[in-house]
């Protein structure tokens, strides 16, 4: 609970038309886009400047109340979720393109700004921001620089965070500090730009962020390759990168993703395939060329089914659809989906998909993998109903499988989503308790009251039941 | 201005004292690490070029001592010459180690051995001689032979069994006492050469001296091959008794003076290459720093003789694949190293082919080998791994410390090849002519 | 001093073995300089083989309060390796493996002795690339490399050490040993304590592994070499290559000192009355580069030089590197002792922060040659001196604040891969302000807690 005084104060901050506490409101914010979670803010506070950021974290610091920041709540960890009351902190009111500084090749925007935003205003100078996470038309930068977020064209261009420069950002403290800056070189000091970005709100609020931009690639070609059998699949993936042709997306679909695509848009997708690659090329037109050559030359010697390659840029959107339908196409099919993010390496994407069909079989649910195979990020995605408390036990069950199944092939946890609430149980299989032990260490001396988006990353939960890092905690007097 | 002559300077002095400025030109860039041998081997820093010109400056600004140890790492630098190659700030750490032994030479007594070998035996070919006669018994009475099968030989300390298995079956006499001192030029007679023959060809590699001077003869050089001419003086310059190399410098200045010679030609490269460092060594000399200039202003390597005159191409094919190994002497201290290729490539049915690091140490120098075994072989284990990798059956050289190194090497991993002198194996194209 | 550093010792061989535990008065010397001009000496030095040993190590090192120095080859500009009295220098130069190269996942696992030249020719064996090119690369090794999150002219293009760290495996100072990242090209699993490492210059922890990622080499490349007259058109052009949408590998620039210096140790017929030459390298597709380079060429003559020449064989290739990366050890001739600095400055103030150098040396007369990576902005202005003389020393530590204070007032920092070290502590509070400092304080307090892996170094002036 947040104290009246506390909300008269925030109230000051803000302004009394930015802080919302009916009901109503409060019920909107308790949620992000993981399913099944969800929790109750007390408050819901929208700063409009950093210095309001600052006097918020103060004020938490004092009157002992927990915050959670949130972009555009399209999270899928659950990493926006207040789970234990306290104050939402939605960012969206610092929403401006600062700066696009076309020498540099930079661009300084605020943590609302959406992501496509950024791609329509840099695109217009022939310029590039490459990470397209799927939520990119809502999601916010903020959000995708707190989880790292990732998207189809990581495999080539990298991910968020091989393109934040600099960071301004709010410290649990209150204190306001700037990290990197424009130089496109920079060892001073320790990297705390990248330390942030992937912290999931638990280390500090982002209120500025310089990203790198590229030029824009001079022109495409988008493949679809239909394969009877998953192997082939997988080792076109392989193949591709054993050529030298590192395409921008690299993306696969299974069956069971493939017949729910077909269902929802009718696109004349083949229900018999075992899997289907959509694939990429960019770059200088002649190259295109090239690489595009070399792609369907090799798809050919895996014995694709069929190949389809783009020849105009509504070509490509149309190949590309079946890929962007596969969420919302498994959406329909039952009201829960679980949509998991276990990444393996890029070798082990065959074996991946098979022991998730077998964790299938086992439990009885259905379940479509589909995903950035080049880069081994795959989503299994299990479909079910949360008020099926039999099926939903199973799907847990399930889970379970599917992370120990990604670590036995050494492989993580989340690959961009992050862990938020929803992998924070698995983190001591991954991270062992050595990496845990740093981790906490981290966060307690950056956070000393854990007043910054507590309960996540399973940081509070190991921090009860194991023994400090190194037997002194806590700057030194 | 010279180390001695600062304040603090306690442990060089004068005479050689390398200079401050070149210790002090060493910037650390570490540069040198990558092409030492005894670093690449090692990993250690006390075992690179930097490692010891650090370990100099502190000695000359007294904060090291010439102790045991400090005696110990001047010693483990072979000399190759590989790091002053490289370093961009013209630092010669080789040299510099030399100016150290020089200095312990002089403050630290030193071994009676060492003292009968460069005083008493270096400056007597007679007494060079005799003194190999134990070995050549021990190779030719079976004692060898037993030794080996026995497995004695490993019992013996100082890796002395390995030494003794080191050099290659000693000739019966030293070429010194079978070659004439005129060689007459076949055929028309178009220069006159005088020939250096160094005591480790004289006395180990006989026939390939033998087929040096031949080859000059064949080309229409009178060679002149003085009986009195004595040890280069080198291995006593590379264990810092720096007295006895002047000494023996001046002595053959004053014999090859009085040859009528267009060049005086040697085919062991350490010999070229302190016959060309007479004129540095004598600089300071009263007497002699202007016949040391003239010494080593005629004096040249054999190969690059040959290749600077119109040779006879009545050659008949060697079929071989043969490789080259650079000798540190001739690439790096002279500066020669395509002659040779040139001339190997000049024989009919040689296939050449060049091996990786051919110009890297072979771990041979001097007496390296036998004074730091283990480093020595790995050194040259690589060298022989390099050269495997050819598959060449002849490996070419130009030194007679490198040739009985490789010749050891190839026994040690069974490889079948033949090491020889460049020369020589142009020698055996003119043979059958 | 002399019963501990006795038992200490004991320790330590019974940790390493006695062979890998050195204290004779040549071995301390030899282990405590780098490529700056500073030198110290430990007390003992001692060469691991695992992680393990390490780990010991480091719990010793604790329980008896004995600070330690990681080393690679001792080749850091910064002084990030230099020791004292009272510590141990922890060579890792004994883990020089390279243990897997993964061709599927592009990736290669190294210990942190292996040389990056070393590295390089093996990958590229197998048509692929490790970009990272600092000019040390045949002598430093990977573990340094990633402790400074070393730079090198490739960056331009591919970008530096941090970029290519996928994961480490490395003991905490106090001996616990951790893993970070993997394999993977996507992870978000917990903080990214990888790139916390990266740069960390030695104080937070000892890293035993790295994971490295790979591309595919490039197919071809050309390089080219264009003079300039005037070092001002020479700065400009940076900007007008990449404003013609031209991405070069690399774009360095040679002021005149650095072209003489270099001309005399090398004698390989540099233009030595140039203002300025550039060195760019273009690489891809054979069929994409050749127009490039004459792109290149075209944008460098409209933009002032005097001559472009394209060096068409391998060999004129590698002669110009070698002229590159012969620069900052042929300085060493020009004066007993130097310092290059490492000042990193957005792009687009490069032609300005050149000039204002030009302004500071002639100010305080002083020769400072610049040259460097033009293209990503990282230059290295070198103080060059005399530590004899004290009146020059003072000269040398007015121009050296000066530049510092240029290049953060231009928008740029300190040192743009060099790493802060001893040499740029005293400046570290100009670039990052005092939050900023107490949060990387806490952080390594959290690690460190008793201030014993490289103390002194990078933000601590305090001993232990």
């Amino acid at each position: 609970m947040i104290e009246q005084s506390a909300l008269s104060e925030l109230a000051g901050i803000v302004g009394k038309e930015n802080l919302l506490t009916t009901p109503e409101d409060l019920a909107c914010y308790g949620f992000d886009a993981t399913p099944r979670l969800g929790g109750r803010p007390d408050a819901v506070a929208k700063p409009g400047s950093t210095q309001e950021v600052s006097k918020i974290l103060q004020l938490a610091n004092r009157a002992g109340f927990k915050v959670v920041p949130r972009g555009a709540g399209t999270n899928l960890s659950g990493g926006s979720v207040p789970i234990a009351g306290g104050l939402v902190m939605q960012m969206n009111r610092l929403n401006r393109i600062l700066e696009i500084d076309s020498e540099n090749l930079t661009a300084l925007v605020e943590p609302g700004v959406v992501t496509s935003d950024l791609h329509a205003a840099v695109e217009a100078i022939g310029l590039f921001y490459p990470p397209d996470p799927g939520s990119m038309t809502v999601s916010t930068m903020g959000g995708n620089v707190a989880e790292n977020a990732g998207g189809l064209r990581g495999l080539k261009y990298g991910v968020t965070r091989d393109y934040v420069m600099g960071l301004e950002v709010v410290l649990p403290s209150g204190d306001v500090i700037t990290t990197g800056g424009k130089t496109v070189k920079n060892v001073t000091g320790y990297d705390l730009t990248r330390l942030m970005v992937g912290s999931e709100g638990t280390l500090g609020v982002i209120t500025k962020i310089l990203v790198r931009l590229i030029p824009k690639p001079e022109t495409k070609k988008t493949m679809l390759v239909y394969y009877r059998t998953l192997g082939d699949a997988a080792e076109t993936v392989s193949s591709i990168i054993a050529h030298r042709v590192i395409p921008p997306t690299l993306e696969f679909l299974d069956n069971v993703t493939v017949r729910c695509v077909e269902q929802y848009i009718h696109a004349g997708l083949p229900q018999d395939m075992e899997a289907i690659l959509l694939i990429e090329v960019d770059g200088p037109a002649s190259v295109v060329e090239e690489d595009a050559a070399k792609v369907v030359d090799v798809c050919r010697q895996h014995n694709a089914a069929e190949i389809q390659v783009s020849r105009s840029a509504e070509d490509s959107l149309r190949l590309a659809a079946g890929r962007r339908a596969a969420l919302p196409a498994l959406a329909r099919i039952k009201p829960t989906m679980v949509l998991e993010d276990a990444t393996v390496p890029r070798s082990q994407v065959a074996a991946m998909v098979r022991r998730v069909q077998q964790i299938a079989e086992r439990h009885g649910l259905l379940i479509g993998t589909f995903g950035h195979a080049g880069d081994g990020n795959l989503h299994p995605t299990i479909v079910c109903d949360e008020r099926d408390h039999d099926e939903m036990e199973r799907v847990e069950r399930a889970v379970d499988e599917i992370f120990h199944a990604a670590l036995e092939l050494g492989g993580t946890l989340s690959g961009e989503h992050g862990i938020g609430l929803s992998k924070a149980p698995f983190m001591t299989l991954e991270m062992k308790d050595a990496g845990m032990k740093a981790m906490v260490a981290i966060k307690r001396a950056l956070d000393p009251n854990n007043i910054l988006n507590p309960g996540k990353m399973y940081l509070d939960q190991f921090t009860q039941s194991h023994e400090p890092m190194g037997g002194v905690l806590g700057p030194r007097s | 201005m010279r180390m001695a002559e600062r304040d603090g300077h306690k442990a060089f002095a004068p005479k050689r004292a390398p200079s401050y400025d070149d210790v002090l030109n060493c910037i650390r860039c570490g540069l040198c690490l990558s092409v030492c041998p005894t670093y690449r081997e090692t990993g250690t820093e006390t075992n690179s070029p930097r490692g010891r010109v650090a370990m100099i400056r502190a000695a000359a600004e007294g904060k090291l001592e010439l102790s045991r140890n400090f005696v110990d790492h001047m010693y483990r630098c072979l000399n190759c010459g590989a790091c002053a190659a490289v370093c961009p700030s013209g630092v010669e750490a080789h040299e510099i180690v030399i100016d150290a032994r020089v200095e312990i030479d002089n403050k630290l007594p030193q071994p009676a051995i060492k003292k009968w070998v460069f005083e008493g035996l270096l400056p007597s070919p007679a007494r060079l001689e005799a003194a190999a006669w134990p070995l050549r018994l021990f190779q030719r009475s079976g004692l060898q032979w037993l030794a080996e099968r026995t497995g004695l030989l490993n019992m013996l300390p100082y890796n002395l069994g390995k030494t003794a298995q080191l050099p290659p079956k000693l000739p019966m006499s030293p070429l010194r006492h079978r070659l004439p001192e005129v060689t007459p030029a076949r055929g028309e007679r178009r220069y006159r050469v005088a020939f250096f023959l160094g005591c480790a060809q004289s006395l180990l590699f006989a026939e390939s001296s033998a087929a040096t001077v031949r080859v000059l003869a064949r080309n229409g050089a009178e060679v002149v091959t003085p009986r009195d001419s004595v040890c280069c003086g080198m291995p006593a310059m590379a264990y810092g008794d720096l007295d006895t190399a002047l000494r023996l410098a001046r002595r053959n200045i004053d014999i090859f003076e009085r040859i009528d010679a267009d060049v005086i030609v040697t085919d062991c490269a350490t010999c070229g290459e302190s016959g060309k460092q007479y004129r540095e060594w004598l600089k300071h000399d009263p007497v002699y720093s202007e016949k040391a200039e003239a010494y080593s202003s005629r004096f040249m390597d054999i190969s690059e003789f040959l290749a600077g005159i119109p040779l006879d191409d009545r050659l008949s094919e060697v079929k071989a694949r043969v490789t080259y190994h650079d000798p540190c002497h001739l690439v790096r201290g002279q500066g020669v190293s395509s002659q040779p290729r040139k001339l190997l490539q000049m024989i009919p049915g040689v296939d050449f082919v060049e091996m990786k690091e051919a110009n890297w140490c072979c771990g041979g120098a001097g007496t390296y080998a036998m004074t730091h075994y283990e480093t020595s072989m790995k050194i040259l284990d690589r060298k022989m791994a390099n050269a495997a990798e050819t598959d060449a059956e002849v490996i070419a050289s130009g030194c007679p410390v490198c040739q009985m190194q490789l010749g050891y090497g190839v026994r040690r991993a069974g490889l079948e090849m033949q090491v020889t002198h460049a020369i020589a194996l142009l020698d055996r194209a003119y043979r059958d002519r | 001093m002399d019963q501990m550093k006795r038992e200490l010792i004991a320790s330590l061989c019974s940790i390493v073995g006695e062979e890998w535990v050195l204290t004779t008065p040549e071995d301390l010397i030899c282990y405590g300089y780098d490529a700056s001009y500073l030198q110290d000496r430990p007390g003992v030095v001692v060469l691991p083989k695992s992680a393990r040993e390490i780990s010991e190590i480091l719990k010793l090192s604790n329980s008896e309060r004995i600070p330690v120095v990681v080393r690679g080859t001792g080749t850091g500009m910064s002084g990030g390796s230099i020791p004292n009295e009272a510590s141990m220098v922890l060579s890792v130069t004994r883990m020089n493996r390279v243990k897997e190269i993964d061709l599927v996942n592009l990736v290669a696992v190294v210990e942190p002795g292996v040389i990056t030249a070393d590295l390089q020719a093996e990958v590229e064996k197998l048509g692929l690339f490790y970009p990272p090119d600092p000019a040390s690369l045949k002598q430093s090794t990977l573990g340094g490399n990633v402790a400074e999150g070393a730079g090198g002219p490739r960056c331009l293009k591919y970008g530096t050490t941090k970029d290519y760290v996928l994961g480490l495996e490395v003991v905490l100072p106090t001996g616990e040993i951790i893993r970070t990242g993997g394999k993977l090209m996507k992870d978000v699993t917990g903080y990214n304590l990888t790139q916390l490492f990266v740069g960390s210059e030695g104080t937070l922890g000892v890293i035993t592994e790295i994971i490295l990622r790979l591309i595919p080499k490039p197919q071809a490349k050309r390089t080219a070499m264009a003079v300039f007259p005037r070092l001002e058109d020479a700065t400009q052009t940076v900007t007008n290559l990449l404003g013609a949408g031209i991405l070069p590998s690399t774009i360095e620039i040679m002021d005149n000192t650095t072209i003489r210096v270099v001309e005399e140790y090398l004698k390989m017929g540099l233009p030595v009355e140039a203002g300025a030459i550039l060195i760019i390298e273009v690489d891809g597709r054979e069929e994409s580069i050749i127009p490039e380079i004459e792109e290149v060429g075209l944008v460098c003559q409209r933009s002032g030089a005097s001559e472009v020449q394209v060096a068409t064989t391998a060999e004129g290739c590698e002669a110009l590197w070698k002229a590159r990366r012969a620069v900052s050890p042929a300085l060493g001739r020009l004066a007993p002792a130097k310092q290059g600095e490492d000042i990193s400055v957005p792009r687009s103030a490069i032609p300005e922060m050149v000039r204002r150098i030009g302004e500071i040396s002639r100010k305080y007369d002083l020769v400072i040659p610049v040259f460097g990576h033009a293209g990503d902005g990282n230059l290295h202005p070198n103080l060059l001196f005399d530590t004899r003389d004290h009146e020059m020393m003072e000269r040398v530590h007015k121009a050296a604040s000066e530049i510092f204070t240029a290049a953060i007032e231009l928008g740029g920092t300190l040192s743009g891969e060099h790493g802060i070290g001893l040499v740029k502590q005293p400046y570290i509070a100009r670039r990052l302000s005092p939050p900023v400092l107490g949060l990387m304080q806490r952080i390594k307090t959290t690690f460190d807690p008793n201030n014993l892996l490289n103390p002194g170094k990078m933000l601590y002036p305090e001993q232990p």
